[in-house]
């Protein structure tokens, strides 16, 4: 007969580890993900709570359509020429030769204004770059520009473009710095020796690097840009055709009339939004197979 | 002429002059380290080689031409970075072929450049693994081919087996050697370890505060130290305060004892005060033949290493530390105990004051 060893049951015990981010998952848990599934599970109910697909089916209308196009096109502008601006400044502080002391009041600049939306950033554009705004005025009556003339209106698209990128733009210097620090000096100098050019490097070696994280940026703008509806409904007010100031409209209560479709645009936006991750991921895993 | 001609070279940053009249000619074939401690300006020269610095003043000429201002994409120099510098996103094959890609080889022609190289530091298996499923060593033999792939003209190392560990370290500066003596390479290595100079170098230059202390073979400057900071630096030394007896005869007196220089007359005058240097392995515990002279001590420690036993023993107020070779038969000397020391005046080295 063998001797078996006894027993010891595990303690039971309370997973403190786990409390420290208790307070993030109660806050995502209240403000992301039960709206979300109501979002969800109000897209396909009628307002009398049983099921149909009509509200989706509903968002195949042609203002619908137009709405979601424009919404995607001022994304992805505001994100290529967020990411392209933000970058040549970002590199310009990392390696172009500016004192360190230019660093840190942009980091902080940037930081302020990538959270500078909403009504205040709206207004501060029509005060300055509106037709009767400070910019405007001063180029006209000094240079003899006429904005307007040359076809320019802060109150339309690109108006709108030229707005978010005031907060794209440091977005992606805040990001990026971070990332263009972690290029190393020595890569830089392997390459010169090996009889690279500063061209071949950034070719070959740097943006390959980069690739993901601005990838990832890019994203991150797009989605930034794609969500904003402050801005856009203080600047243009429900004139311009995107999702959000649809969706504002909707939720105020009076235009649609009906807050299951409303849901479904909502919905429409988690899966947009959701395909340009997946597209993210699927690119990120692609470039990163050199990474650990 | 030198293959590799460095004359007169300044680097100041600032009001700070980091090298300073630095001259230095290397022979085809030749491999030189520049050793000293951080700050010594010893790198500063290898990135003045490389062309990541432009020198304030002086020249480099390389197989007889000026390449001072030249770019450094356009000097035809390997380099071994302390930290690989292998770009992360390339295969060992993509890292090797880098240089060839760059100048435009063909690709057949670039795929056996590659095969050869990796053959060279025997890795032929790993052409496809990125830097990260690589071993430090693994990647710095990777780094050694990448460097030699488009046949440079001179290869610089800049300490680039710092980051390894002791056994990895021993083996690939002995396959760099092999490697370098193989293709007759010229080579600058540049180094803090004196025991990784001395192993690998035909010829050693000591700096200190941005200029050259002593350049010469290892053997000569570990045993005809011309400068105090050589001999300081250099391996580990013993000092002793003599004074001089007879400046003509060449005799001192070190704490009561005679000590007759072989090499005769010395520059110091009768009854100045002189340091005189030993090697650990000059001096002997007990007394030895050749060694004539002795001096009373006191053990002050043991510390044994398996072939060798340091030993630091107090003479005259100095400690003293020498090395004795282990015999299983004769047990190391208790500490505190009583001893004499013995050395031969023809292994004393006097400094210059």
């Amino acid at each position: 007969m063998t001797d078996t060893p006894p027993r010891h049951r595990p303690k039971m015990r309370l997973p403190i580890e786990w409390l420290g981010i208790l307070p993030f998952v109660l806050f995502a848990l209240l403000f992301l993900i039960l709206p979300t599934m109501k979002i969800v599970i109000g897209a396909f109910q009628t307002p009398e709570g049983s099921f149909t697909l009509q509200n989706l089916i509903d968002l195949n209308t042609d203002s619908i359509r137009r709405a979601y196009w424009t919404s995607i096109k001022l994304s992805m502008i505001t994100a290529l020429l967020g990411c392209a601006m933000g970058f040549a400044m970002a590199a310009a502080v990392v390696f172009g030769g500016l004192p360190k002391r230019i660093r840190s009041p942009l980091l902080t600049f940037s930081g302020v204004a990538s959270n500078f939306a909403g009504v205040p950033l709206a207004f501060a554009f029509i005060a300055t770059l509106g037709p009767a705004g400070l910019v405007t005025l001063w180029l006209k009556t000094e240079f003899g520009i006429n904005l307007r003339a040359m076809g320019f209106n802060l109150l339309s698209f690109w108006g709108l473009v030229v707005t978010y990128l005031f907060f794209q733009i440091p977005l992606m210097i805040l990001i990026i710095i971070p990332a263009l620090d972690g290029l190393k000096r020595e890569w830089r100098e392997a390459a010169a020796v090996l009889g690279a050019t500063g061209a071949q490097y950034w070719r070959m070696v740097a943006l390959p690097i980069l690739f993901p994280s601005l990838l990832g940026t890019f994203a991150l703008l797009f989605a930034n840009s794609f969500g904003a509806v402050a801005t856009a409904f203080a600047l243009t007010g429900p004139q311009l055709n995107i999702v959000p100031i649809k969706l504002f409209a909707q939720i105020r209560g009076d235009v649609l009339g009906n807050p299951n479709l409303g849901y479904a645009l909502a919905f429409g936006m988690i899966v947009i939004t959701g395909l340009a991750n997946v597209t993210y991921i699927v690119l990120r895993t692609r470039s990163e197979r050199w990474l650990k | 002429m030198a293959f590799l001609d460095l004359t007169n070279l300044e680097k100041t940053f600032g009001a700070n002059r980091v090298v300073k009249d630095f001259n230095l000619g290397i022979d085809k074939g030749e491999f030189v380290s520049l050793l000293g401690p951080s700050g010594c300006g010893k790198t500063t020269v290898l990135r003045m080689v490389a062309g990541f610095e432009t020198p304030t003043s002086g020249s480099i000429r390389i197989d007889g031409q000026d390449v001072t201002d030249q770019r450094t994409n356009q000097r035809a120099i390997g380099m071994m970075f302390q930290a690989y510098a292998l770009f992360p996103n390339m295969t060992v094959a993509d890292n090797v072929a880098f240089g060839l890609k760059v100048k435009g080889i063909s690709r057949a022609e670039r795929e056996a450049r590659v095969a050869e190289m990796l053959r060279l530091i025997g890795l032929p298996d790993l052409a496809t693994r990125f830097p990260f499923q690589l071993s430090g060593g693994q990647q710095q033999r990777v780094a050694l081919a990448r460097a030699l792939a488009p046949r440079p003209r001179v290869l610089l190392l800049d300490e680039p087996l710092s980051a390894l560990d002791a056994k990895v370290r021993v083996s690939l500066r002995n396959e760099i050697r092999v490697i370098q003596r193989e293709l007759g390479i010229t080579t600058i290595f540049v180094t803090h370890d004196q025991e990784e100079a001395m192993s690998i170098s035909d010829r050693i230059v000591v700096m200190n505060g941005g200029i050259a202390e002593q350049a010469g073979a290892p053997f000569e400057i570990y045993n005809n130290p011309r400068t105090r900071f050589v001999a300081g630096f250099v391996g580990t030394l013993n000092m002793f305060t003599a004074t001089v007896e007879s400046q003509q005869d060449g005799l001192l007196t070190v704490a009561g004892q005679r000590v007759l220089l072989p090499k005769g007359p010395i520059t110091a005058r009768d009854g100045d005060t002189v340091t005189l240097a030993l090697r650990p392995e000059a001096i002997r515990l007990g007394r030895a033949e050749g060694r004539e002279v002795v001096m009373p001590a006191t053990i002050d420690e043991v510390h044994f290493l398996g072939s060798v036993i340091r030993v630091r023993a107090r003479v005259a107020g100095t400690v003293v530390a020498l090395d004795t070779f282990n015999r299983p038969d004769q047990p190391p000397p208790p500490v505190g105990s009583a001893a004499e020391i013995s050395f031969a005046a023809s292994d004393v080295i006097l400094l210059p004051e």
